[in-house]
Parts: C-alpha cells; structure tokens; sequence
C-alpha cells in the first residue's frame, strides 16, 4: 500500500455540516455575560447542597472577570458536584470517573488560549484519581482545580470517602471509619502545587476571592472548598459556620504564603481549621516549559513548512 | 539462493537474486546495528530487503538475533531459512544452525568455537568458515574482545563475502558516527576496513547480488515504528500522551522528540489511563491526538476509549500488539489483541480498527487512521505488533509535500450548533472545538452519559436508543464505503488464505510457493479489521477453503480472533482458522504445509 485511501475530510469539521459560519464580535462590543445567560441545565443537587453557592460563584466570576462563553471550559469527572459543567452555559466535558484531571491538562496544554476549570468531589479527586492529583500537582499544570468537599460518597449514597473523619458512620463502614483521612491541603504543598487555598460554601464572598485568586494564578491552582452533602453527612462543616456556632478563622495575616513548611504546618491546625491561602509560589508551568522547547525546535526549522522539516528527517533515511 | 556459476576460481563468485542473512549473538553486541547498515544499504542500492529481529526482555545479556533478507526483487517475508548464518558464541552456533539451509554456509567466531568441536555430520550438511572475529577486530582497533567493533568487522566481512557496495557503506558508517568523537568513526571505518581486507581464502563461495529491480527508486529505509510515528506527523497530529511499555515506545520517543519542531508536544504522563484522558482532552480541544500502547496498558485504556466511544471523539489509539495475556512474552509477536480492539471495554462501543501489514502500511495506514477519525468522529484503533514495529524495510520516499495534512481546528464562529444531530443528512456527529464561538448562546457538552443532540444528559429511552443506533450507523456508513479487498493470485480455487496485519507478506508469499507447486491458492488481506470491508461474502465464494491466517490461538471454537470475527458476518463453516502462538513470525512453507493438509 503506497497510497492514502481515505482522503482527509475538505474541513477540519467535516462534511455536511450543518453550522453555518458568522462574522467574528469584537471584544470591546461584548458585554459581560449575565447570570441567566451563562447558567444552562438546572442543577440536579438536593435543595441545600453546598454545590449551588459554588456554582453561583463561578457565574460571578464569570461576569466579573468578563469572560465570553467559549472562552470558558468546564471539565469534570464523576460524583454530585462532578455534573457542574452541564449547568454551564459554555463548552463543557463531563468525563469519567477520576480522570478529569489529565483530561483538562490535554486541553490546557493543546489550547493555550482557553480559560480551564475542574470540578469536582473528594473521591474523585483524591481516591481513584490521586494519582492524577499529584502528578498534575507536580508538573504545574496551568488549570484552576475547585474541590467540592463534603465527605462522603454522595452519589452511590452515603459510602466513607476519603477525607471522612475518623468515627465517620457510613453505610460502608458502619461502625464509624477507622482509616486516617486524607488532609487536601497537605497533599497538594506536598505533591507541589503551586497554589492551594481552602474555603467553604457557606462564606461567598470568601469562594469569590480565593477563585479570583486561583485564576490569576499562573500554574495549577487548587481549591478545597468544604460543601456540605445535606442528605448524607448533614452538619459536617457546622464547626466552621458562626451562623451554626462555628468560627471561619482565616489564616493569619503574617502567614509567609511562599514558606512550604509553614503552610504544611498551618494545614494541620485543629478542625475545622484555617481558611485563605496557604501557600502560593511561582515556578515555570508544564505549559511554559513545553513552548520553550518548542520555541527552540522551531527556531531551528524557521521559515519551513511541516512538510520540509519531516523530509530532512526523511532524507537521513535514505 | 538461486546461484549461477561464474568462471572457476577459487573461492568462486556466484551471482544471486535474493539472500537470507542472520546474525547470532547477544543483545549488546550491536548486532541490530549491522543488521539497520545492512538494510540502509540495500535501500541505497535499489533492492528490496526485510529485517527480523528478537531481543531478550531484559536490558542487557541474552541472546539475540538479527535477520536480514536482500533482494533484488520483491521481498515479502525476512525468510524460513538463512542462507548465511553469522555465529558470535557457541552457543548462538547451536541454536541457529538449524535455522540454516543445508549447504549454507555459517561463519562463526573460531576465538569463541574450536573447529574440532564441529560434528562430522553438521560439518557435511552446512560450509564452515572460521574467522577469529573477537581477536582480529581487538588487533584492528584495540580495547577488549568484550568490547563493540566485532560487529562492524563482520560487516567488513559480509561487505566482502557478498561483494557489497564499500563505498557506500563506509559512507554510511561516517554519517552513523558523525556529531560523536571523530576518533569513533576512525575506530569503526578501521574495524570495518579490517574485517573488509581479511583474506577470505577458506570461503567455499562469494556472492554477488543481480543489479536492483526498484532501478531510479529513491527509497527511505526505517523500522515499523518509525513509520507509524512519521506518519502521524504526516497525517497533521501535534499533540500525543503515553506511558513507556516495551514495544510501543519508541513511538512516543520518537513523537515526543520530533512534535516540538512542528508547534505540538507528546506527554509523558503518570500511568496509562492518564494519557489516553490527555489525549483524549487534547482531541476534544480540536485537532485529533494520540496515544498508544503494548498489551496490559490498552486493557487499562479500555474506560476512556469507552468514553470516546459515547462522545464520539476523534482518536487515534495505536497498540503496538506483543504475546499475552498481562505481561506475557513482552518481546514475542502476536496478533492476539484484534478482540480487545474491537470489543474491549463495556457496553455497546463501536469504534474503528485498522491493522498494519509492512513499514510502508504503517505510514499510511496512520494517516488514514487520521482521516477516518475526522470524518466519521470516531476513536480508531491501530492494530500494529512486535514484529513490524522493530522490523526495517526501504519502501519508496513518500511525496511528503502532497501528502502532509493541516488539520488545525478552525474556530470560526458559527450561528447554532448541536453536536449530536439526529437530523444531520449523514448521520455523524460533528465537535466543534472550545473557543468557537456559538452565536444562539447555547453551547454543547460533551458526556459519557447517554446525552440529547446537544450533550446534556438524558435517561430517555427513546434516545438511547437512537443514539445507539447513531455511533453504530455511521461506521456502517464507513464500511459501505471502503475499498473492496483485492484478491492475490486467481478469483477462484481450491482454498482462499485470508490474512490480516502482519501476516500478508508471508501469505503472499505462500500464495506464490503454493502456486508454483501447482496447488490453487490464493489469498485476500484485509486492512480494515473492524468493521469489515465490503465484498468479503463474493471472494469467498470463489473457493471450496477459507483459511484465515493469524498469530493467535484457536480459542474454544477452534477458530482464531479474526476467523471468529468473519464468522459473526459470514456464518460459513469452509472459513477456518491457522493459527499460532510460539511468538515467531510466519514461516511460509508452514502455510502452505497447514493450508493443503486442512484442504485434505
């Protein structure tokens, strides 16, 4: 066979489409997005999920920062919280179970220009997909990764997840969890991300500022955001909630966000722990560093078209 | 070796259209090195040749071999039989004789192997040249016996023996060791020269090749794997994730070295199902992706391929197939994953697989892949396996200027858009990438839940129902609409050899062994495994036999994964299944033995 039998299709969308092209807006005539135009399906939580307040903070977030639906790119994995891209009205992904994470690297390292948000619950995150978690950590992945935590498996209906505290009654462990729970913030300083905040549902204003904070991050910015589960594990967050007659202790001012040790140190404080920012550092991005390799390669083969660069190859071959 | 005598003279010169050449040693004795020279050569001199190698699993020690067939005609197989066998050691003598036709003549190391420890009988059945390899090549460039350079010396002494070009061969010597120390390439020509010069005086024959066929031909000389990765390259893919798994690696070495030159990039990620989510997400982000795998890691792909599957996401998979199941025999061919291609994975997932058949298939068969993958928005798997991924052939250069593809997404806006149109006069589904803006401000998901035409999910059965019937009909829409496999030889006989991957060289070349013993037979390769192309039910009806050719076993029903498969399509008893599992390649007279016995 020395031919190509299946030609490439005319357009990179194919044939008979069925979109038909418009003209391109300028920025400047567009307004920022209003929440109705941004919310699409209506949310499937239980009324009083802690998921509905992050949600209406990611459409805040949206108007605020004026970004256009198809800038925007949603990805999320399985779980309750994990549904959060059909409730947005922008191009979304909804994957399996605990991979969302390399999937929005995929898109993130592919598509520099787009503006990439994970979402997604403590099992997804930090049990079938803690491998992904750690090395997405690592490598600085330029995406912003809000961690929906109300733990407890929510979806399958009330299994031990794995921030569950110990003594946590489960249908799965029903004399109360005896295994140690996976504290986020530590992972993350650990794994190296280079951004790690932690907030809960129920301060809006606070969710507001540590997402505005994670966007303007450059590299992978990870959120804990408690949210509770009302059906399965009711009150779990009461502790830091004054209006349940808890205390939302924010991390103290004098607090060195760059200092690893201290952040790790501070993420151990007694629960419900601190809020805020723990650590915040700046080192090159997965993204950054792959340009350059390829701004090096490239400069190398300048003014050639792909066809000339893969025929020096060819021609070594002969 | 089909022999003419020259004007006696001792040794005398023959000259010969084909030769079957193979290498014994162990795996650090850069055997493979003088095998690529070989085949390099032949490219440069217009012949046709075939490698086959094996490699132990392990880094370093064990033996290995290296096969080479020099034709000057067309060479579809590496060869049942070595007309010349290279021994280094002892013990690659003993167990590579038999692999030597009678008369052949066998060169061994006489520093490693006493020519009093050769039994009357192996010496009246093959002709012995002892060479003291080890010893002259340490005397030519000095080091060790233990050290490289045995290799090139016996290159210098095949280059005599088979009066090969020197010139172009030294030239290919200097640009392999060119940008390294200018000593080593000194040190090499000087080993070659050595072993070149050796007077030869015990040799019974030399040889000298007929003049090429492929006459004006350039060619480009590369293995199995190189092929597939440049293809891709060709077919306009710029981004790739994988994990390392010995045979599919050098694809992404290879893709990960050479993408940053075309704007793109191939990620190494943290396990197997992390790169194909890469990929896949780098796929949704508009422009079709890659990842690949061996054995246990396609198993580990299976939920995500599923996804792209019920996404209807363009994406290519290569698996790069060895000898199973789970970590099975590593370095060994088999042709055992065609069921977890085709079916891997829950549910109803239809998607499309290709097999490779030669280097040259590897190349285009990528771009192909490619191209259906766009057109059809569907995950495509590559069926591609040990022995083509490391063997090397010349086929002809490609005209990479006509044959180099852009498909970088376009992101022009658009009025409306629903992903999942059932309406859509096709019937195929079409993505648009994020960053495209849609003017009606509704915009897609894409899912692995049952979904509506826009992506939001849905329990109706209605629709998954029609959604079903959805990704399934558009690859029967695909093989309606491809080629109708081409018969070898005669359209009616006594049996027909279907093959599929790596076995069409070999079945051809049964085909031709058969025919010129008078028997009728002839064969048919299928390239698209699944689904099936067109036509196959007419070809059968040309012949009383249908032996389908595979390196798999028979299963409990006594059939091979792809006779099992032309079954499910074609329920005719006459379609029966040769099949094998020792993780060596085809030998042709095998074929044909098997073949006339079941036609009995």
């Amino acid at each position: 066979m020395s031919e190509v039998a299946i030609l490439n299709p005319t357009t990179s969308r194919g044939v008979n489409t069925n979109t038909t092209p418009v003209a391109p807006l300028l920025d400047a005539d567009r307004k920022p997005l209003t929440k109705k135009e941004v919310s699409a399906d209506h949310p499937t939580w239980c009324p009083g999920c802690g998921d509905f307040a992050v949600l209406a903070l990611y459409f805040k977030l949206i108007e605020r920062r004026k970004l256009h639906h198809e800038k925007i790119t949603t990805v999320a994995g399985i779980g309750c919280s994990s549904r959060f891209p059909y409730f947005v009205q922008a191009h979304g992904a909804h994957y399996i179970h605990g991979r969302a994470l390399p999937f929005a690297s995929g898109v993130s390292l592919s598509r520099p220009d787009l503006q990439v948000c994970v979402f997604g619950g403590d099992g997804d995150a930090f049990s079938i997909g803690g491998n992904h978690f750690t090395h997405t950590a690592r490598k600085n992945v330029r995406l912003t990764y809000v961690v929906m935590d109300n733990s407890v498996y929510g979806l399958t209906k009330n299994q031990t997840s794995p921030t569950s505290p110990i003594g946590f009654k489960s249908k799965t462990d029903i004399w109360g969890s005896k295994d140690r729970p996976i504290n986020p913030i530590k992972q993350a300083i650990s794994a190296g991300a280079t951004f790690v905040a932690r907030t809960t549902a129920t301060n809006p204003n606070h969710v507001l500022a540590m997402m505005e904070a994670a966007m303007d991050h450059d590299g992978f910015s990870f959120i804990q955001c408690l949210s509770e589960c009302v059906e399965f594990y009711p009150g779990a967050f009461d502790a830091a909630t004054p209006r349940k007659g808890g205390v939302f202790n924010e991390i103290p001012k004098e607090h060195d966000v760059t200092d690893e040790y201290a952040s790790y140190k501070l993420a151990d404080t007694e629960w419900p722990g601190l809020f805020g920012v723990f650590y915040k550092t700046q080192r090159a991005t997965k993204n950054a560093n792959e340009q350059s390799i390829i701004d090096d390669l490239q400069g190398k083969s300048a003014g050639l078209e792909p066809w000339q660069i893969l025929k020096k190859n060819f021609d070594r071959m002969k | 070796m089909s022999t003419a005598a020259s004007p006696q003279s001792s040794p005398k010169i023959s000259k010969i259209s084909e030769a079957v050449i193979r290498i014994a040693g162990n795996s650090q004795d850069g055997i493979q090195a003088i095998g690529g020279f070989l085949a390099r050569l032949a490219g440069r001199s217009e012949q046709e040749v075939m490698t086959f190698m094996t490699i132990p699993s392990t880094i370093s020690g064990g033996p290995s071999i290296f096969q080479v067939r020099i034709g000057s005609g067309e060479v579809l197989s590496a060869g049942d039989e070595a007309d010349m066998l290279l021994a280094f050691y002892d013990h690659s003598y003993k167990a590579h004789l038999s692999s030597l036709k009678p008369g052949g003549i066998v060169i061994y190391d006489s520093d490693h192997m006493k020519a009093e420890d050769i039994s009357v009988e192996n010496l009246t059945k093959y002709r012995h040249v002892g060479v003291p390899i080890s010893s002259l090549t340490v005397e030519a460039i000095g080091g060790t016996g233990r050290d490289k350079g045995k290799n090139v010396f016996s290159l210098g002494l095949l280059a005599k023996m088979f009066d090969l070009n020197v010139t172009k061969l030294t030239r290919l010597l200097t640009e392999r060791f060119t940008g390294k120390d200018p000593k080593v390439a000194e040190t090499a020509l000087n080993a070659f020269n050595a072993g070149y010069n050796y007077q030869l005086a015990t040799a019974p024959e030399l040889f000298q090749f007929n003049p090429g066929e492929n006459v004006g031909l350039s060619q480009v000389v590369m293995s199995g794997n190189e092929a597939l990765a440049y293809g891709l390259i060709a077919a306009g893919v710029r981004f790739g994730a994988g994990y390392p798994i010995t045979p599919w690696t050098d694809i992404m070495e290879l893709l990960r070295r050479e993408l940053p030159k075309y704007g793109g990039s191939f990620q190494q990620c943290e396990d197997e199902i992390a790169s194909i989510s890469m990929a896949i997400g780098a796929s949704w982000g508009g422009r079709v992706a890659v990842t690949g795998s061996s054995g246990p890691g396609i198993s580990l792909k299976t939920e995500a391929l599923g996804w792209a599957v019920m996404a209807e996401m363009p994406l290519i998979v290569v698996d790069v197939q060895r000898g199973g199941p789970s970590t099975g025999m590593p370095t060994s061919i088999e042709q055992s994953d065609l069921n977890i291609a085709c079916f891997g994975g829950h549910g109803d997932s239809p998607r499309v697989v290709i097999g490779t058949s030669s280097v040259e298939d590897c190349f285009y068969t990528a771009i192909e892949a490619v191209n259906i993958a766009r057109k059809y928005s569907t995950p495509v798997v590559i069926l591609t396996d040990q022995g083509i991924a490391t063997r090397i052939e010349a086929f002809k250069e490609p005209d990479l200027q006509k044959i180099v593809q852009d498909i970088s997404p376009d992101l022009t806006p658009v009025t409306d858009h629903k992903p999942y149109d059932l309406s859509a006069p096709d019937g195929i589904t079409r993505h648009l990438a994020p960053g495209t803006r849609i003017a009606s401000g509704k915009y897609p998901v894409v899912t692995g839940l049952e979904h509506d035409e826009l992506g939001h999910p849905t329990g109706s059965s209605k629709l998954h129902v029609q959604m079903v019937a959805k990704r399934r009909n558009k690859l029967k829409k695909l093989a309606s609409e491809l080629p109708v496999p081409v018969v070898y030889g005669a359209a009616e006989g006594q049996i027909l050899l279907v093959s599929w991957g790596s076995s069409q060289g070999p079945v051809q070349e049964a085909v031709k062994l058969a025919r010129a013993a008078g028997h009728a037979v002839s064969a048919v390769h299928i390239k698209y495994v699944h689904p099936l192309p067109p036509g196959l039910e007419n070809i059968f009806a040309g012949f009383r036999h249908v032996f389908v050719v595979e390196l798999n076993d028979e299963g409990f029903a006594g059939i091979g994964q792809m006779g099992a498969l032309i079954r499910t399509y074609i329920p005719d008893a006459k379609i029966r299944g040769i099949t094998k599992t020792d993780g060596l390649t085809w030998k042709v007279k095998d074929i044909v033995d098997r073949a006339l016995q079941m036609a009995k």
